[in-house]
């Protein structure tokens, strides 16, 4: 199965209701798998006019309480930005796909990673996050899945998968977890009282983003913050490999990352130190493992499929403690093993005294 | 004492933040008398535009969200989609529906989607100050169109009703206006009407126009801008059923 497809039917398994999406390459796997397997299960399949709407019907479906989803790739979660933005403040449950390709503008359909910044920092207008998470494999696309759903629910919050072209396209063998294996790492959820199921009863329950009067937004931005840092504390997820010996250390993620591990595998053959470090949560991002990392002295190497975004995070993370040197391809450039060798060796020259 | 009239318990006893003359209150009763003529009060789920009734959600005793500007009928598409036995519907302003939801409105309409929409044409934006919008008369004064709206760089009046009619999706459009006890009256036939075909799971959008007065931007007395819509709007926008 190629991720996207694999991701796609993992989303099912995890109790999708409903998936709205609008075709863009190179995520079109989705929507086509989406459109054959929802209407199998008798569950809610929209291709929509634009992206636009299609966020606007999962802001829609989530503010009912049921599970829902998007996917696009690069220009069309551009498009998503105002309705993530309102998802966030509302504090609506929900997943978003981006599958990576070449930017900025209409860039190319290969595979970059171009859109972090937009994905950790915000990317639509107002103090919020979403969880983003930047799986490294198939498989791992597909495990992230029903985390990315229950994380959703448990912190009212949207989770953005930033996948990339290589990860929606490639074919892996792949284990998808199936209802009754996610039941044995299911989080115990909050129930969502908070959702519109009519008044029914009850008293009347209001999704909103607006909060007129004074100091209303302020406290309401506050709450959000503390929000945040329960993510922090609570969620954040790295892999380190050969960290502790290590004279080099390199931070990537997603399909980079099997890229630089490779790397440093062949570093070691050689007799370099290398060890990786790979964010599998890109926010919260594991900015104390790498602190911690830090406090070795070895030089961080930042390798992106991006003209350098990620490598931020590290500076700030590592703040000044060690060099963070940065390589990376934007528009579609794939780093391969050599490259990385290649920087890896220039870092052990000595400068001369 | 004989009481002959209350507030049906659906509209809240809210203060209202309206201007005088504003048909928003006469459109909000309206709608809050049909939810409980048609017993549907607990699984009806509101929609609220950005617009002048954003705080529709203040006035109307259901579930509600409020969304961003002009996409309602995407999100009322996420709601029914998922929840077929909910009775959903948008309350959406000119500029709302007309100018920046038209794609949403259009295509909602175009997938023949379940939804009963209430669409308040009063010629102008209201909430950021009077400025033109689609709906804006030939010739009338906006904060953005000081001489008055020309065809020439302003465009002619948009007929949003019109083009929905013709849509197969669209089972039933009717244009009313609340500018007479009379035309009130018939409003509020259209509006039962159009809830009435989501409750018996009629295929398609149906979309009540209301020509509304905003006695505030159009510079006006609350009964010149009844008059207004009588004498002058409906030349424009006539009343009437287009489809259905």
């Amino acid at each position: 199965m190629c991720g996207n497809e694999a991701m796609a039917e993992a989303a099912i398994q995890a109790g999708l209701d409903a998936y709205f999406g609008y075709p863009i390459t190179p995520q079109n796997e989705v929507t086509a798998y989406m459109s054959q397997r929802m209407s199998e299960e008798k569950r809610v399949f929209v291709q929509s006019e634009s992206e636009l709407a299609a966020i606007n019907m999962v802001f829609g479906a989530a503010a009912t309480g049921k599970r829902t989803m998007t996917s696009s790739s690069s220009p069309g979660i551009s498009l998503m930005q105002e309705g993530i933005s309102y998802l966030a403040a509302a504090e609506l449950p929900c997943v978003i796909v981006n599958v990576m390709r070449g930017g900025p503008g209409l860039g190319n359909i290969a595979p970059s990673q171009g859109d972090y910044f937009q994905s950790v920092k915000g990317g639509g207008h107002g103090d919020y996050h979403c969880i983003v998470f930047g799986p490294s494999s198939v498989q791992e696309f597909a495990d992230i899945m029903p985390l990315a759903f229950d994380l959703a629910d448990k912190y009212r919050i949207p989770a953005i998968i930033l996948a990339d072209g290589i990860l929606g396209q490639m074919m892996e063998p792949v284990v998808i977890p199936t209802n009754s294996k996610l039941n044995t790492h299911k989080l115990k959820l909050p129930k969502k009282d908070w959702a519109l199921t009519g008044a029914d009863g009850r008293k009347q329950n209001i999704v909103r983003s607006l909060w007129l009067a004074e100091g209303a937004v302020e406290q309401h931005n506050y709450d959000l913050q503390a929000k945040y840092r329960q993510i922090e504390k609570n969620e954040t997820r790295c892999e380190q490999s050969d960290v502790d010996d290590a004279d080099i250390i390199i931070v990537a993620y997603g399909i980079c990352a099997r890229i630089a591990r490779r790397a440093a595998q062949q570093a070691r053959e050689q007799g370099i130190k290398v060890g990786c470090i790979r964010p599998i949560t890109l926010w919260p991002f594991p900015s104390e493992q790498i602190s911690k990392a830090a406090d070795k002295s070895p030089i961080f190497l930042v390798v992106e499929m991006s003209c350098g975004q990620m490598v931020e995070d590290v500076r700030l993370a590592v703040a000044g403690k060690t060099p963070v040197v940065f390589w990376g391809r934007p528009g579609g450039g794939i780093p391969t093993v050599e490259k990385i060798l290649e920087k890896i060796e220039q870092l052990t020259i000595k400068p001369k005294k | 004492m004989q009481t002959v009239f209350k507030r049906t318990p659906t509209l809240k006893d809210y203060p209202t933040h309206y201007c005088p003359g504003c048909g928003h209150g006469i459109a909000h009763r309206l709608v809050c008398e049909v939810i409980d003529e048609l017993g549907i009060h607990g699984k009806t789920i509101g929609i609220a535009p950005v617009g002048c009734a954003v705080l529709a959600y203040d006035y109307f005793d259901v579930d509600m969200v409020e969304v961003a500007h002009g996409r309602a009928p995407a999100v009322a598409t996420g709601m029914k989609r998922t929840n077929p036995d909910k009775i959903v519907f948008s309350y959406q302003g000119d500029g709302d529906l007309a100018a920046i939801g038209t794609a949403e409105i259009i295509h909602a309409a175009h997938r023949a989607e379940q939804l009963t929409v209430i669409f308040i044409n009063n010629a102008v934006f209201g909430m950021t100050g009077g400025q033109m919008a689609p709906t804006t008369m030939l010739g009338q004064i906006t904060a953005t169109t000081p001489q008055g709206r020309q065809a020439d760089g302003q465009g002619y009046p948009l007929n949003v009703s019109e083009l929905l009619a013709v849509l197969p999706g669209a089972i039933y459009v009717e244009r009313c206006g609340l500018c007479s006890p009379a035309h009130i009256r018939k409003a509020k036939a259209a509006l039962k009407h159009a809830f009435e075909l989501q409750i018996n799971n009629a295929k398609g959008l149906s979309l009540v126009e209301l020509l509304s007065p905003c006695p505030t931007y159009w510079r006006m007395t609350p009964p010149d801008s009844m008059l207004y819509i009588q004498n002058e709007m409906t030349k424009v926008f006539p009343l009437g059923k287009l489809k259905g």
